[in-house]
């Protein structure tokens, strides 16, 4: 396997105390290596969410540990201090909705990330551009995101996620509002950016349709986490 | 970094505009409030200006001639004019009433002044047409504000007078412009009875024994001919020379003619401490009421248009964005929204409602400025409580379950 992305170790996630006490996360172990897109599956309350929160440094978890290619972001506590940057500068989201922003265009919807960075906004919105035309997006960079269709939509979103090049992307029912054709080819660009900018992807999902392109698939059940290899069908 | 603010008041900017613009009428209203507290202080100093007096002798014991009534005879001005430092003085009533002119009629405050000419004390200091009183009778100088033209005949109780000549801002503190009639036409309109009250008045002395003695002849007809004169003024009005100091000179008529006198600092605080105390603590409230519900307005807006991107903002937060990033797009927005007001609410107390309101409104640049500081201030204020909103909205909504 190539160098990992992202390495959990044993986390575990609780929430209350004492004989309320819930534990969502009973041990997780994963291993996504830089360029592989995996698949997370499981039923509603398995823990999907809670793990994906952890991942993506918005809850703390209550133990174990977490890398994010070579740095330990997570040891039974945060080894990282600026959670918030950390979110911006090494994790990707991409969103069950695509959830752009309404009054910033295609360009500076993908541009702000690097801006919020510090990088110079003519740079960031060069940045931007050359990866809408790898999402063959680019004739879209001046409209407004009311005027994209849904898989457009989706695709400024990878786009946004992919934009500060981060080592791991959290992508959360990332095809759930589209038809079969355009879930597959959100699933297919996944693949290619994946493959093109080294980048690990975890991809929870409930959609039958996508589930046997993932090689790997990730099946979480009452906050534990089980491997089994996908059918890594193509996409045609 | 791009103005994030900026973005989406470009995006929505027809509901910008448009809460702007409800909001800046509010503002309007504030503004011409000021503008109207302004005016009233304005037309009392207006009053005392225009009156060219440095002092003004009234009745012993009262506030007059303005805030309360003031009877004085009208032959007092001979001593003050003998007075040490007194340079002119002369008599003057007061009256406001409904002057009619035609079918129609206009409330004024008739002001009844010496013979004399421009610079007597009384006198309209200025005319924008026409010419000065010239006669004894029946010739009036009126404001413009009272809409009577030269050559208008106008009538002041049983009299009729022709408008010889205009002028401008001479108001009483109520507002009210002023119409300049003969000084003894003045006190007729003041003091005289009508014909029937003189008959009764003549019947009732004529059968009283103490006033009707056969043996003293003379005597009924002396009593009535004092009983249909007028001798009485409201003030007079003293202007003093430049040794004299109007403390001392006010300090002498005092003690000698025993009657009260003020000076022009006490005569500025009872028109604007005592006579429009009231009405500029109404209007006070209003203004904090008013700026009370501006603030609430705002508030309520900010709060609403930031419900309205609580996943925007969810989603903001979850990629990255600073806190100070979000409460600054908050903020601005919250500033712009009161600049559109402002801008929107100046132009409309300016062009809309000053000229139009009954009342002189007068609309300071100063008050404008700490208005628009005010407006900025309460706008900044109001988006606290969305701004905390904001920042309480938890990352992980962005992310589903």
């Amino acid at each position: 396997m190539a160098s990992h992305g992202i390495l959990i170790e044993g986390l575990k996630k609780s929430y209350g105390r004492g004989d309320t006490v819930v534990d969502a996360l009973k041990g997780v172990d994963m291993q996504v290596a830089a360029g592989e897109v995996v698949g997370l599956v499981g039923p509603s309350g398995s823990g999907k969410s809670t793990l994906l929160k952890c991942l993506g440094a918005v809850i703390e978890p209550s133990a174990g540990r977490m890398t994010l290619g070579d740095q330990v972001i997570y040891a039974d506590g945060w080894q990282v201090k600026d959670l918030r940057a950390l979110r911006r500068d090494r994790i990707g989201f991409i969103f069950q909705a695509p959830y752009l922003i309404p009054f910033l265009d295609v360009t500076d919807n993908v541009a702000l990330l690097p801006m919020l960075a510090g990088t110079p906004n003519a740079q960031a919105r060069q940045q931007a551009m050359a990866l809408l035309q790898a999402l063959d997006i680019e004739h879209r960079a001046k409209a407004m995101p009311a005027q994209l269709s849904g898989g457009e939509q989706q695709r400024v979103a990878i786009a946004r996620g992919l934009v500060n090049r981060p080592p791991v992307i959290l992508a959360d029912e990332p095809t759930a509002p589209l038809d079969s054709e355009r879930a597959l080819a959100v699933i297919r660009i996944l693949n290619e950016m994946a493959h093109k900018f080294e980048t690990a992807i975890i991809v929870v999902t409930h959609d039958e349709k996508i589930i046997p392109t993932f090689k790997r698939i990730y099946h979480i059940r009452d906050g534990v986490t089980y491997e089994e290899a996908g059918e890594g069908r193509s996409f045609a | 970094m791009i103005s994030l603010a900026g973005r989406d008041i470009m995006h929505a900017w027809g509901k910008f505009v448009f809460t702007g613009l409800g909001l800046g009428l509010l503002i309007g209203v504030t503004l011409s409030m000021a503008g109207i507290y302004r005016g009233l202080v304005d037309d009392g100093k207006a009053l005392l200006d225009n009156s060219g007096a440095d002092l003004w002798v009234v009745q012993q014991n009262t506030l007059g001639p303005y805030a309360e009534s003031s009877s004085i005879y009208d032959d007092l001005w001979r001593g003050i004019r003998n007075m040490p430092g007194v340079e002119r003085v002369a008599n003057v009533t007061y009256l406001t009433m409904q002057v009619r002119q035609g079918e129609r009629d206009v409330r004024a405050m008739v002001t009844g002044i010496t013979a004399g000419a421009a610079g007597t004390p009384g006198w309209p200091p200025y005319l924008v047409a026409g010419r000065q009183i010239t006669r004894g009778h029946y010739e009036a100088v009126a404001d413009v504000a009272t809409g009577f033209k030269i050559g208008d005949s106008i009538q002041i109780r049983r009299n009729h007078y022709s408008v010889v000549g205009l002028t401008r801002r001479m108001v009483s503190s109520g507002g009210d412009p002023m119409v300049f009639i003969p000084l003894k036409d003045a006190q007729e309109a003041q003091f005289l009875k009508d014909n029937d009250a003189i008959l009764q008045q003549r019947r009732r002395t004529s059968a009283n024994p103490a006033f009707n003695r056969p043996q003293v002849p003379g005597l009924l007809e002396a009593v009535i001919a004092s009983q249909s004169t007028n001798t009485y003024v409201n003030a007079v009005l003293v202007q003093i020379d430049s040794i004299h100091s109007a403390d001392e000179v006010a300090e002498a008529i005092r003690r000698w003619k025993r009657l009260t006198v003020y000076t022009r600092s006490q005569m500025e605080e009872i028109l604007i401490g005592k006579l429009i105390a009231t009405s500029a603590k109404q209007i006070g409230m209003f203004l904090v009421i008013l700026s009370i519900v501006s603030a609430a307005i705002v508030a309520f807006i900010i709060y609403t248009l930031t419900l309205g991107k609580i996943r925007e903002i969810a989603v903001l937060k979850l990629i990255g964005t600073k806190n100070r990033t979000i409460a600054g797009l908050i903020m601005q927005q919250a500033i712009a929204l009161g600049l559109i007001g402002f801008i929107v609410g100046k132009i409309t107390a300016t062009l809309l409602m000053a000229p139009i309101f009954p009342k002189y409104v007068l609309l300071e640049p100063l008050d404008s400025v700490f208005g628009l500081f005010a407006v900025i201030i309460i706008c900044i204020f109001s988006s606290i409580i969305a701004i905390r909103a904001a920042l309480k909205v938890d990352p992980a909504e962005a992310v589903g379950g």
